[in-house]
């Protein structure tokens, strides 16, 4: 038996009936059709699934969409219009934060995540931040000062 | 400015859709009237199938149909490897996409759903009623090759797929004169490659027009192309093989899968798009493995540490059935390279091919080399334990002296150029390695035990000679084509064969046309990924995008330019010979201030109206570049560790990777490249294995259970370079995909053992995870 549930993702309302074990990741990918948010793996350990939900980062794929019900979710396309970038966005592309860009919006969420409760990271307290999502290019060197200068430039 | 583009470390340009979550992967594509297939895979790792009975399955909701190995019959022809080493006795049984009569490993294709949604298809697996008998079954690579063990083909005695040799020099000879023989039996664990994204495959059939576009996570669209054309019979013609973005590849979206067949299969059964996306634990279990070595090496040299021989015998699995490059993986991208970087007289190794009841093996990044470079660099270091000669110091006294141009090794190929002693000596100066080394009895006086390794590596890179690659029995060609258009505003689609997937070509690419034409590299656009619209290649592995395809990029700008110096000519009433080119501008000797921009010159050509006689109209080149050699880039990479003796945990405390790629047109791409090379090559020595049981079970089958480098496990990584020019390449270039994972398991494996030898404990296998230091610690106190 659907369930009715009512989302809000990047400011927009998405009302629909789904099934009760619908992962929020697949809400978030199939009802609402924004594909940035990653599935990389299934037992919630690489992190390109992360999102905020009501300010907080959660991983997506370990969420059932009927618990996010009357939530605002942002995604990594809510981070800005996709046309001024948001200053982590600019500091993973001006590090070289990223290769292959699977992983990537796991990282600026999960960033973001990190950034919003310790606004000035120590390099050891970013890698101890985003030890819950895995980069198999970068080898995470670029990440780190990527989110070391995200950190200066959001004024933390 | 433009000048200075080329080799400057400017910003991606495909990073702004992957930051915003634009970019779109396979399994972002959503056709119309797509349906989804989940594929039902085998618990057992090898039985007869004895009953498959799948309708309740298909009384399913929203169930499409299911098949079976039956159904594919005369449909899909076996999957087939596409490395046929010569005179090794290879043995190629067949493939089938979905076993009929028996499975060989966990995870081999048993039969497929196709359902609306995928939720759909998952449950419905769950209603197939599939009865085995379990067979016998054997994983270790050397325990397989032995009389007895269980026979995983019927035609392949003792699962020996091929038996391969290397040898040059009198191996004998050297063993005999030698004053001192080191040895030892390196396991290089069995690796789950682990890109980010998952395999996926969408296949859309239009049954009335007879093509079929396959959307494929692939390195290597073309060559998914050819090899969908043999599995499935569809004219390569009617075949459009898509690369969308792909989420990192490592060598393990190389290979043609069964899956990508049975997606095809499924939709042209059915007559509409079909998508099959697998999971993380089905990735572990259906997407190639790497590595899965069992190397018993030896060395031969003098008392004053001259390297006389290396002697081994490899059984390399290759897991129940040959993958696409599967065979060329352990003999010519390994045993070639037994000389590593230095002159050694004589050289024999026996290498063994051995099917195993598990995931099939194939490239994963260093694909061959960093098994080469383990056996070398750790008999090195045997060697200096045992004469008591420091490590650097026994490799200066072997390396290859400094060459500009070809040097031939024993094992019968050609490097290109090399200076390895002075990458050495940067390494060792930059860390102060003897200051290390003070360092280290100090601490060792104070009961702490810190190791200090070194791997100075070469790599066979930039495949290849099309004519080497027939030769060894690659059943395709290694070159690379480009098209180089540029349109009448002056702007420039550049398109490739090769196929990029996070290492930065779009970027690259553009920087060389910046070097090459002038232009600005926002006014050009590469394109790859669809073979619709790209022209043929061979796809990017083996560090060989940049050294191959990108030379193609390179040459088709210098037929350009040299059109647009005729041209110029023309337009300027001058002679062609007087026609100097600077900057993006063609001008007269002389008159700079009179000039031709290459944007003039594109659309006068593009317009066509004034145009010196018999030359064709637009502007536009492509090129086939077929390198005359293999590149070689090398380094030298340099670990420290220590071990705390109480638990058995390793920390890597330092890392500084010297590396030699020749010319680089992106440095900040380089640096990245070797980043996060060296940290793929570190999570063997201190983290990763797959492990399985008895029974073939896959223990570490899932990323829960397989230990994968996370951020706060790894320190800084140091990287400098050093520049030694390919002397056959356009551009100087070399390469520099693999070569941190090829030095650093070899340098952080040499570390640990470094730290370790004074508690008594000489080698441990790979990964050197806490209990197994603590229990060899412990083992060696309680005399050994």
């Amino acid at each position: 038996m659907n369930v009715p549930v009512e989302i809000t993702i990047n400011g927009k309302t998405f009302s629909d009936e789904v099934e009760p074990r619908q992962l929020l990741v697949h809400f978030i990918r199939e009802n609402a059709v924004l594909t940035g948010t990653k599935v990389g793996c299934d037992t919630s350990q690489c992190g390109s699934c992360t999102i905020t939900m009501d300010g907080i980062g959660i991983k997506s794929c370990t969420t059932l969409t009927v618990q996010a019900d009357g939530s605002s979710i942002t995604t990594v396309e809510g981070l800005s219009n996709g046309i001024e970038l948001h200053p982590l966005q600019e500091a993973f592309w001006n590090k070289h934060g990223l290769q292959c860009g699977f992983c990537t919006p796991g990282m600026l969420m999960a960033t973001s995540e990190l950034l919003r409760t310790n606004p000035d990271p120590t390099r050891e307290e970013i890698r101890a931040g985003l030890e819950g999502n895995i980069c198999r290019c970068t080898g995470y060197q670029n990440i780190v000062l990527a989110v070391e200068e995200a950190a200066r430039t959001m004024g933390g | 400015m433009t000048t200075r583009v080329f080799s400057s470390g400017i910003r991606r340009r495909e990073d702004p859709r992957l930051i915003t979550g634009r970019a779109s992967y396979t399994d972002d594509i959503k056709l119309q009237g797509m349906a989804n297939a989940a594929i039902l895979r085998s618990p057992y790792a090898h039985a007869k199938i004895t009953n498959i009975d799948t309708s309740a399955a298909e009384s399913q909701p929203g169930v499409l149909a299911v098949f079976t190995g039956k159904d594919i019959e005369g449909h899909l022809n076996p999957i087939p490897t596409a490395w046929l080493i010569p005179d090794s006795d290879l043995k190629t049984p067949d493939h089938p996409a979905i076993a009929k009569d028996t499975v060989r490993y966990v995870g081999d294709a048993v039969a497929v759903v196709v359902a609306e949604s995928r939720y759909q298809a998952e449950d419905a697996l769950e209603h197939i009623d599939a009865d085995y008998e379990p067979l016998d079954v054997v994983i270790n690579p050397k325990a397989a090759a032995q009389d007895g063990a269980p026979q995983i083909h019927d035609d392949v005695p003792n699962n020996i797929a091929f038996h391969w040799v290397v040898a040059g020099g009198d191996i004998e000879e050297a063993f005999e004169k030698a004053d001192v023989v080191v040895k030892d039996t390196i396991n290089l664990q069995r690796l789950i490659p682990n890109a980010m994204e998952p395999r996926s495959a969408i296949a859309q059939w239009v049954g009335a027009t007879g093509d079929l576009t396959l959307w494929s996570t692939s390195q290597n669209p073309h060559i998914a192309r050819f090899l969908t054309s043999v599995v499935t019979d569809v004219g390569e013609h009617k075949i459009r093989v898509i690369a969308p973005e792909v989420g990192g590849g490592f060598g393990s979206k190389i290979p043609y899968y069964a899956d990508e067949a049975i997606t095809s299969f499924c939709s042209m059964q059915l007559g509409i798009p079909v998508k099959w996306t697998e999971t993380r634990s089905e990735n572990y279990q259906a997407t190639i493995h790497g590595r899965d070595h069992v190397e018993e090496v030896e060395m031969a040299a003098t008392k004053d540490g001259s390297i006389l021989g290396i002697r081994t015998t490899v059984y390399a699995g290759l897991g129940a059935y040959l993958s696409t490059a599967g065979p060329g993986i352990p003999t010519i991208l390994h045993g070639l390279m037994y000389s590593g970087s230095y002159d050694i007289p004589a050289v024999h190794g026996d290498v063994y091919g051995v099917f195993n009841n598990a995931t099939p093996v194939d490239a994963y990044r260093g694909a061959g080399r960093p098994e080469a470079t383990m056996i070398v660099e750790r008999l090195v270091d045997l060697v200096a334990a045992k004469t008591g000669l420091d490590p650097v110091y026994i490799r200066h006294r072997n390396f290859i002296d400094p060459f500009d141009e070809d040097h031939d090794v024993v094992t019968g190929i050609t490097y290109d150029s090399g200076n390895y002693a002075a990458v050495l000596s940067k390494a060792t100066g930059h860390i102060d390695y003897d200051g290390l080394r003070e360092e280290q009895k100090k601490l060792h006086k104070e009961g702490r035990y810190i190791g200090i390794g070194v791997c100075s590596y070469v790599e066979i890179c930039g495949l290849g000679p099309s004519q080497v690659a027939g030769a060894v029995g690659f059943q395709g060609g290694l070159w690379e084509s480009a098209i180089v258009r540029f349109h009448p505003t002056g702007k420039v689609s550049v398109m490739i064969g090769s196929s990029p997937h996070g290492q930065g070509e779009e970027t690259t690419f553009a920087q060389i046309m910046a070097g090459e034409l002038g232009v600005d590299v926002d006014d050009v656009d590469v394109i790859h990924g669809d073979t619709a619209n790209t022209p043929m290649g061979w796809g990017t592995y083996g560090s060989r995008t940049t050294a191959v395809s990108g030379a193609a990029v390179v040459m088709a700008a210098r037929k350009l330019k040299d059109k647009a110096k005729t041209l110029a000519a023309h337009l300027l009433e001058a002679a062609a010979e007087d026609i100097l080119y600077e900057d993006g501008k063609f001008f007269v000797k002389g008159s700079p201030d009179q000039h031709k921009t290459i944007q003039d010159i594109a659309l006068m050509a593009n317009l066509a109206w004034d145009m010196p006689e018999g030359m064709e109209p637009g502007f536009e080149a492509n090129a086939f570049y077929d390198p005359p050699n293999f590149t070689y880039p090398f380094g030298s990479h340099i670990a420290v560790v220590e071990v705390d003796p109480t638990t058995g945990q390793i920390e890597l405390q330092r890392y500084l990777a010297v590396d030699d790629c020749g010319v680089q047109i992106n440095p900040m791409i380089v640096e990245g490249q070797v980043h996060g090379g060296v940290v793929q090559g570190a999570g063997p020595v201190l983290w990763e294995g797959a492990v399985h049981d008895e029974d073939g079970q896959l223990l570490t089958g899932s990323m829960l259970d397989y230990a994968l480098p996370r951020a706060d496990k790894l320190p800084d990584i140091e990287v400098l370079s050093n520049t030694t020019e390919s002397p056959h390449h356009p551009l100087g270039v070399k390469g520099i995909g693999e070569a941190g994972t090829i030095a650093s398991t070899s340098a952080i494996y040499n570390a640990a053992m470094d730290a370790l030898r004074p508690l008594g404990v000489n080698g441990i296998d790979m990964p050197l995870t806490p209990e197994k230091v603590w229990r060899a610690i412990n083992q060696s106190k309680n005399g050994g």
